[in-house]
Parts: C-alpha cells; sequence; structure tokens
C-alpha cells in the first residue's frame, strides 16, 4: 500500500491539502464559495483594506469563510514599502486571524513584482514580532536563502509575475531554491492553467498558491478541479520518483525471442 | 457646547460628537466589531480596547477589513 503524503506544517498549521487559493476577482461569491470547496484548499489568502464607509454594509467576505473549513491567511498585497507592508500585516492580525501573514512588498504597480530589499526590510520586523511569514519573493535563489536565514517559515517565489498565467518561467531557478531550501517552498503567482501546477509539484514544491487561474477561468468550479487533480497528480509523481531523460530509446518489451524474419 | 471631533476616516474628513471612543465610530461606521480592525495614528487600537479608548481632534483612524484577493 502506497504511504500517504505527509501534511504540510506552517507555523501551528497541518495542511493536507497543498493548494492555496485566493479569493480575489471571482465572477460571483457563489462561485468563488464553490471553487474554494472543490479545490479542497484548506487555507485561502485574503486582503486587508479599507471599510467601504459610504456603502451600508452588506454580507462581508468572511461571511463567505467558514473558520472551520478555512484557514484565513492576511496578505499585505497593495504594498510598495516595507513600512506599509509591516502595517497592513498588523491590521490583519488584529483582525483575528492569528500569526500568519503572506508578505509581499512589491516594486511598482506594472510589474507587480517583489521589492527584495523592501520584502527582506519588512520580513525582519514580522518575525521579530512573532508572526508566521509566508514570503513571496521572486525567483532568485540568493534571495530566498536570505529570505529563510530572516526566519520566515516559507519561501515563495513566483512562478511568473502576478495574474499573468504565464506558468514557471524559470523552472531551474525553482530548482536551486529547492535544492537549498531548509523551509517550505511554496510556488505563488503565475500560475495558468493545471498543467503548471503540476510542474511546480513535479519539481518538488511543497505547495502552489493561485488565484486568477481559477477566478477568471471561464468555468472557475471546474478549473478549481482540474487544479485539485494538478497537484495530486504532480505531487505523487514528485513522491513516486521520475525516471531520468535519455537522448537514445529504451524497449519496453523484451529484446530477445522476437520470431524469426524472412 | 463642546465642538464635535473633526477626525480623518480612512481618508475621509468625519465628526464626532466630543467624547467619542473607537467603538462608538465602529458602531456608527455600521459594521460588526468582530469585522475590523482599526488603526489610530498609526498603532493599532485592540478590539478589547475599543471601548476604552476616547477619540481626540484631528485623530487619524484607519478601519479595515478583508476583502477578495490573492
Amino acid at each position: 500500500m502506497t504511504p500517504a503524503d505527509a501534511p504540510l506544517v506552517l507555523g501551528p498549521h497541518r495542511f493536507s491539502s497543498r493548494l492555496f487559493l485566493g479569493t480575489g476577482k471571482y465572477p460571483s461569491m457563489e462561485s468563488m464559495v464553490e471553487a474554494l470547496a472543490v479545490s479542497g484548499t484548506q487555507c485561502v489568502t485574503v486582503a486587508v483594506r479599507r471599510l467601504q464607509t459610504g456603502t451600508p454594509a452588506g454580507k462581508s467576505l468572511l461571511d463567505y469563510l467558514p473558520r472551520d473549513k478555512y484557514v484565513l491567511l492576511p496578505n499585505t498585497a497593495g504594498c510598495f514599502d516595507a513600512d506599509h507592508a509591516v502595517r497592513t500585516a498588523r491590521l490583519g492580525r488584529e483582525l483575528g486571524m492569528g500569526d500568519l501573514v503572506k508578505l509581499e512588498v512589491l516594486g511598482d504597480p506594472q510589474t507587480l513584482l517583489p521589492d527584495p530589499i523592501g520584502t527582506l526590510d519588512a520580513a525582519k520586523v514580522l518575525v521579530k514580532e512573532g508572526f508566521v511569514v509566508l514570503c513571496y519573493t521572486s525567483d532568485d535563489p540568493v534571495l530566498a536563502k536570505r529570505l529563510e536565514d530572516a526566519g520566515v517559515t516559507s519561501v515563495m517565489p513566483a512562478g511568473a509575475p502576478i495574474g499573468s498565467g504565464q506558468g514557471i518561467l524559470n523552472p531551474n531557478n525553482i530548482r536551486i531554491i529547492l535544492e537549498r531550501a531548509k523551509v517550505p517552498v511554496i510556488v505563488d503567482a503565475g500560475v495558468g492553467t493545471a498543467s503548471d501546477v503540476a510542474i511546480a509539484f513535479e519539481l518538488g514544491a511543497q505547495g502552489v498558491l493561485l488565484n486568477t487561474g481559477v477566478a477568471l477561468a471561464n468555468d472557475p468550479v471546474r478549473m478549481a478541479r482540474a487544479m485539485k487533480a494538478a497537484a495530486e497528480a504532480g505531487r505523487d509523481a514528485f513522491l513516486a520518483g521520475r525516471i531520468g531523460k535519455k537522448l537514445y530509446a529504451s524497449a519496453s518489451s523484451p529484446t530477445s525471442g522476437v520470431i524469426a524474419g524472412e | 457646547m463642546t465642538p464635535d471631533l473633526a477626525l480623518t476616516v480612512n481618508g475621509e474628513p468625519r465628526t464626532m460628537p466630543a467624547g467619542s471612543t473607537v467603538a462608538d465610530l465602529v458602531a456608527a461606521l455600521g459594521c460588526k466589531p468582530t469585522q475590523v480592525a482599526v488603526e489610530r495614528n498609526r498603532e493599532i487600537v485592540r478590539r478589547a480596547d475599543h471601548a476604552a479608548v476616547q477619540l481626540a481632534d484631528g485623530d487619524r483612524i484607519e478601519v479595515v477589513t478583508f476583502f477578495g484577493g490573492g
């Protein structure tokens, strides 16, 4: 019997699902709720934003995300310097969701690429304040190591720019990060379709975080199902240990006992 | 009569009666206290302290909650 996969441990949390989903950009709250359920995720990201003071209070996002089903992972998306990200992380923690934070310090609004210096600065502050920091970063192996040294709980390299759907642009860098990391590596951002998830797991990623690939698919619920299947397939393929790539053929059928020709 | 407090709440001007607390402001905004976090002049006001912390004229307040995000 094949042994079950170990849970992914992040701070006080143990996840049997290795998929992390965002909660943004869905066509409706109903499609989000169904997509999250179908994906099997146990941890979803949320953004910290100003309350809309002009509009009457309707149902809030929290009303759609039962706490017994999902661990909420507040992000610092939209922050372009370390100080702003730290303030946002503190507000997210004050909302009562625990010490988890997805740290993002972004360089500029067009590329949404991480600001490496701001990210490292903010990570140091938040680690010191007791946060469980899951840190969005570029696919730079050196920075990944520096973030690990700063005490982050997980390094989360981007496969490609946020929301771009380009997949994993530099699998070699992800492999180097994975080889050297002593903390879990979660590929975050860039996932466009199911094969991107499978590739991340086949490389050895401990988790994948995605949002747009599901939320903006024509059928988010079906895509969520595809992502779940891809995560399981990719992870199983990694654990099973793939064969090496060879230049020449290697027959699968016996080479002896072939009947005589003319 | 004590003049109203002139506040900036989420970047917008807003007045509250003198003597108002953070809890009064959260109630005036019509939101569930358990679903917001409050920052006053860049310092977090813990939820347990909302009823005790009095607002002051000129305070800059941020009131945040969770929205969909990735």
